[in-house]
């Protein structure tokens, strides 16, 4: 593993049955990157990033997130990583500050840590009105951002985000980015899949599935220049007009 | 620890902040209680009935200031022929009709019999069967008390002690029912709903990915729900007592205890049906269907289970209300001791750790 590596693959696969979801993808990624995972829907992005946070035993091949096993060392990643979901995932019926205070709670952080993040928090996203509504009585573009906030709320080393923007407009996705970039400048590694094609522009690294497997990976200007492309829409095209796999 | 009350506070808030659902979850047993208390009950008072007397002697009045006496039966009128019986029953008020021949204190000084016939109304035959009991049972007792006054020699007087419930009172009966009702409906609906919204809502997976196990956000799940449950087994206790006076005559601390073991087998239950439903709709359906229907059907609280063909008295041994509904009825109703219900105590135990193995089983596959 090379220095400053937060996340190995190697011929990392997934099986159902007689369906390989993950056909033997390999990738690295560094630390304080932000890394997209693209691909068209069934291509396997999910189950892939499933298998990267825990969630799911891949049938074969080997992975490390934040240096540990993803066979074995199960526990251990989940405390170093973070998850946002393509569902919502705060709870309606808490308010702002009762969510933060029960993730907190679930990663075991103590009362000052979770008193003064959430201070921090609420001042950043300019909350602190809000702080004892319920959740349910926000917008739908600050609820995500709160997402977001919750989901790094105990700072760890990487983030997953899937599908982090589903459903909500230009301008919030702007903003939500640039809380993405914050958390990079801090450190944290960013590991994002989206099919949004502009917002792989955003991302240092992207790697593109089609059919289980990673079709190209690379930085998005040298991707465009590769498969001679204006833009990663165009790039996306091209690969993907091969898939097989539909809907 | 500290992510476990983390959980159990955030579990709270959930139920607390729908009102709407706390109310059902703490005002249905009493609503039960009310309703199977004083409307849905057996018992037959003041039936309005007629009477065509065509005797009108001294016997024939006696007999009749008997059923007047009584508070199950209320003459409303006296007829005066045959053909009047139909249409005083087509106009639809009486539940009863008593026909006293004209040769009744006759035949009854000199023959020593006599005949009485009771007409019912038995388009509802509950209440017949009840009526012409009740008046069985007082003309019986018109009868011994001639018999005491001529002295004949040979007879037989029955004497009934109805035991463990002298007044035959329908709340003995239900009590235990509407225990293992609700307690099976907060425990097992409940927290198979409140599981499959995590589920639903995208939330379970922010749970599975954080380094809580999966088994403590079950255990506080089902936490609120014990707690409200005894809430619920204490506030019937109280109405049953003090309400309809039905008394423990047991010993608490067993009753109690064999109640949180039922609790327990619910929660499991509820469970097991979470870990194998996706949608809170299913979920709601399973444990009404597959649940609450057997519990009010076999549980034997509404209909006695011996009297029922061999395949549904076969099937209503895995229906756990049903022997939680015979521990209550022996610790509570009869007194009896711990002694009297190893077996049922030891089947509810097995039952638990069976739906647990199973849950836990389930739930295990889901994450692989």
């Amino acid at each position: 593993m090379t220095k400053g590596t937060v996340i190995q693959a190697e011929g990392l696969t997934k099986q159902f049955g007689d369906f390989i979801a993950v056909d033997h993808i390999s990738f690295e990624v560094k630390k304080g990157e932000i890394f997209g995972f693209l691909g068209a829907n069934g291509a396997g992005k999910t189950t892939a990033m499933r298998m990267l946070c825990g969630l799911s035993m891949p049938t074969s091949g080997k992975a490390t997130v934040a240096g540990f096993d993803v066979y074995k060392e199960n526990e251990a990643i989940k405390r170093s990583i973070g998850y946002m979901s393509q569902k919502f995932s705060l709870y309606e019926d808490l308010t702002v500050k009762e969510n933060m205070r029960f993730y907190g709670g679930i990663y075991g952080k103590s009362d000052a840590f979770i008193k003064q993040k959430t201070a921090f928090i609420l001042e950043h996203l300019k909350l602190e009105k809000e702080a004892n509504l319920l959740v349910k009585s926000l917008p739908l573009g600050w609820k995500q951002k709160l997402a977001f906030s919750v989901a790094v709320f105990h700072e760890p080393e990487i983030v997953f985000l899937d599908e982090p923007t589903g459903g909500v407009d230009p301008v919030t996705r702007r903003e939500f980015w640039s809380m993405i970039y914050e958390a990079a400048d801090q450190g944290t590694t960013v590991f994002v899949t989206t099919h949004y094609m502009d917002e792989a522009e955003y991302c240092n690294r992207v790697s593109i599935m089609v059919d289980g497997r990673i079709e190209a990976l690379d930085t998005t200007i040298a991707l465009k220049k590769k498969y001679e492309a204006d833009s990663m829409d165009e790039v996306f095209l091209k690969l993907a007009r091969g898939a097989k796999r539909g809907e | 620890m500290r992510q476990f009350t983390s959980f159990i506070k955030k579990e709270f808030y959930h139920i607390f902040r729908d009102r709407r659902t706390l109310f059902i979850l703490l005002g249905m047993p009493v609503i039960q209680i009310v309703i199977f208390g004083f409307a849905l009950t057996n018992e037959v008072k003041n039936a309005k009935i007629a009477v065509l007397d065509q005797s009108k002697d001294v016997a024939s009045i006696a007999l009749l200031d008997e059923f007047n006496a009584s508070r199950y039966f209320d003459i409303e009128r006296n007829l005066t022929s045959y053909n009047e019986i139909e249409p005083a029953f087509k106009a639809g008020k009486l539940k009863m009709i008593i026909v006293i021949p004209s040769s009744f204190g006759e035949e009854l000084k000199h023959l020593n019999k006599a005949q009485v016939q009771l007409i019912a109304d038995a388009s509802d035959p509950n209440v017949a069967n009840t009526l012409t009991n009740y008046a069985s049972a007082i003309i019986m007792d018109y009868q011994a008390r001639i018999t005491q006054e001529r002295k004949l020699p040979y007879t037989i007087k029955a004497e009934f002690r109805m035991l463990y419930n002298p007044q035959m009172k329908g709340a003995y009966n239900f009590v235990p029912g509407v225990m293992a009702m609700v307690l099976l409906l907060v425990c097992t609906m409940m927290t198979a709903i409140t599981i499959v919204k995590e589920k639903e809502m995208g939330t379970m997976e922010i749970m599975l990915v954080s380094p809580v196990r999966p088994i403590l956000v079950v255990v506080a799940k089902a936490v609120p729900y014990l707690v409200l449950s005894i809430v619920n087994i204490i506030s019937i206790l109280l109405l049953s007592v003090y309400v309809l006076e039905v008394p423990i005559n047991g010993s608490i601390p067993l009753l109690m205890g064999v109640s949180i073991l039922f609790i327990l087998v619910s929660l499991a239950l509820g469970l097991l049906i979470s870990a194998a439903t996706d949608t809170q709709q299913t979920a709601m359906f399973i444990s009404l269907i597959a649940l609450f229907l057997p519990t009010v059907m076999l549980s034997g609280f509404m209909f006695p289970v011996e009297n029922m063909p061999f395949p549904l008295r076969t099937v209503s041994n895995i229906v756990p209300a049903k022997w939680y509904y015979f521990i209550v009825k022996s610790v509570m109703i009869k007194g009896l001791g711990f002694s009297s219900i190893i077996k049922e105590v030891a089947i509810l135990t097995g039952m638990l750790v069976f739906f647990l193995l199973m849950a836990v089983k389930k739930f295990k596959i889901r994450l692989a």
